[in-house]
């Protein structure tokens, strides 16, 4: 076998390596699709695999009538809240980590890691007791404090290697030029840093948007929409089940083919 | 500096934070404590015999442990591979990128239920199958009787969905490798094999720390997936803890079952913080 087979053996083995995991990504997000929206008595037909005629009415019937709809707006709101608390909470902190050197401050980096990797979600068993006091059972504000302590360290970590990479030096050069240093953040560092902190507030967005544990235990009624989705679904005949897959994995396949760019470099940021 | 700063300031910024997670996070370790071993006033057991002697508490560690050690180090190396094959440029790229990324932004809910579309009895693996004369009847997945399968194929869904989280970091830290490195080794007459086990592994070494933390943390809570797939076929301890709460309303049971989680996950974290601690402290300041 001569340099040139072997090369064309080891493209052709690469390009099939690829079409498998293509397939193997692809099918499952496909197939529930078009099955979300295909009529059931194509899914009851044996000899029908893929569905031929198509209905919107199953979709319909869980956004408008099974309360999808209220559970898609829950979830917006809440993961909403969850970045909105985060940053008001964790921009300042990172802020400070990233600037100022004072004593302390290793423990409290090395705190903040050790609860990026603390499963707060599951502690919402214990969390059950002090919202009945504070009237929180069951309300969104509820949910999204929940998740904004799970995003919390993640977004001061993010945010103080995003400040630590903006130049204090210009941020000085204002001050030096009659700005206050709240100012001249406002004015210099945090324009700089918006890139990197819009990352880590899709982070926190689509964290608090796939939570289901929490959600579930800290509402009955105010449900996200996975929340909402894991008590449907234990009773409901399996094309509820493609539709919901559909109206969860829809937002998430948009999100991805818009942000995708930012995505691995966002993720390699935010995990590290 | 320009302008001193009084020393108080970078604590002000820091404590609203510090006095958030101390609230969210440490009040409910101490409440979960309290409704473990706190009864009519007094320090008592009966919660921990009754959450251990739970017929589903046993079998519910068994599976979560299991789980966690046959999927964790299988996505490793598959994502190990993925990432190695992402990182070459090729056509179609792209596509098969933001393919691969999906998952990522997908909850696990979602990804149990895509999947139940195909490997339900009426799904499409069953109704291709059947009708490429391969097989006669549906191949039956779900039920309590077919526990193993129900295993394999919740080892099997984790993967397609969470693998990705892995890959993810590792393909990061791919990119951030110098290429200078991998040609100076190709200069010296090293093989592909070589440079991946003495150049491209060693190198990426953080980064693989940092996704097998992040992958057996979330693996220890792993429950929307088996909820919406098996239900407590295959029970799980974060979907005991789930049901205590929200179907026995037993509160100390479920505290605990989630005090357990936690635990498992702080000593895997504490061994990884002591592995790492030294490096982190070094490279970041």
């Amino acid at each position: 076998m001569n340099e040139k087979t072997m090369y064309e053996l080891r493209k052709i083995g690469f390009y099939t390596f690829i079409f498998i995991i293509v397939v193997w990504m692809g099918i499952p997000l496909i197939v529930s699709t078009l099955y979300a929206f295909g009529l059931p008595d194509e899914y009851y037909n044996p000899h029908r695999i893929i569905p031929f005629h198509f209905t919107l009415k199953t979709v319909k019937m869980l956004l408008f009538t099974l309360g999808g709809w209220d559970a898609l707006k829950n979830s917006v709101i809440v993961a909403t809240l969850a970045i909105i608390i985060s940053f008001i909470l964790g921009l300042p902190a990172g802020y400070s980590i990233a600037r100022f050197i004072f004593p302390g401050k290793d423990t409290i980096k090395l705190g903040m890691l050790a609860l990026k990797i603390f499963p707060v979600p599951i502690m919402a068993v214990p969390l059950v007791m002090l919202y009945i006091r504070l009237h929180l059972i069951d309300t969104r504000l509820g949910v999204a404090l929940a998740h904004s302590a799970g995003a919390l360290p993640l977004v001061v970590l993010i945010t103080a290697s995003i400040f630590a990479g903006t130049s204090a030096e210009l941020e000085e050069a204002g001050m030096v030029f009659g700005l206050t240093r709240f100012q001249s953040f406002l004015k210099i560092t945090l324009p700089l840093a918006l890139p990197g902190l819009a990352a880590a507030a899709m982070f926190t967005f689509v964290g608090s948007w796939n939570e289901v544990f929490a959600a579930s235990v800290l509402t009955f009624s105010h449900r996200t929409l996975p929340a909402l989705m894991l008590t449907l679904m234990q009773t409901a005949p399996d094309y509820y089940k493609f539709a919901a897959a559909f109206i969860m994995a829809f937002p998430a396949m948009i999100y991805v083919a818009v942000a995708r760019k930012y995505l691995i470099s966002m993720w390699g940021i935010a995990l590290k | 500096m320009a302008k001193k700063v009084s020393k108080y300031v970078p604590y002000l910024l820091v404590a609203p934070a510090l006095i958030y997670l101390g609230i969210f996070i440490g009040y409910p370790m101490i409440e979960g404590i309290k409704l473990v071993f706190y009864e009519n006033g007094g320090f008592s057991l009966a919660t921990v015999h009754r959450a251990i002697n739970n017929y589903y508490f046993w079998p519910a560690l068994r599976n979560t442990l299991s789980l966690v050690v046959i999927i964790v180090p299988t996505q490793l190396i598959l994502a190990l591979i993925f990432a190695l094959a992402m990182n070459k440029v090729f056509k179609g790229r792209n596509i098969a990128l933001t393919l691969l990324i999906i998952p990522m932004t997908l909850s696990d809910i979602a990804a149990g239920l895509i999947w139940y579309s195909i490997l339900s009895p009426s799904g499409f693996m069953n109704k291709l199958l059947i009708n490429l004369g391969l097989i006669h009847t549906p191949i039956q997945l779900f039920g309590y009787q077919f526990h193993t399968r129900e295993f394999i194929m919740l080892v099997f869904v984790e993967l397609w969905r969470s693998t990705v989280t892995i890959f993810v970091i590792v393909l990061a830290g791919l990119q951030m490798i110098s290429q200078e490195y991998i040609e100076a080794a190709e200069v010296f007459g090293a093989g592909y094999w070589t440079r991946l086990r003495r150049i491209i592994i060693p190198l990426l070494k953080p980064s693989i720390q940092t996704a097998l933390l992040l992958r057996t943390i979330y693996a220890f809570s792993i429950f929307g997936i088996v909820w919406v797939l098996v239900g407590r076929d295959i029970p799980v301890l974060a979907g005991e803890a789930y049901y205590q709460v929200t179907q026995i309303k037993d509160y100390g049971v479920g505290a605990f079952y989630a005090l357990l989680i936690a635990i498992m996950s702080l000593t895997i974290g504490i061994i990884y913080l002591r592995l790492t601690k030294a490096e982190y402290l070094e490279v970041r300041r």
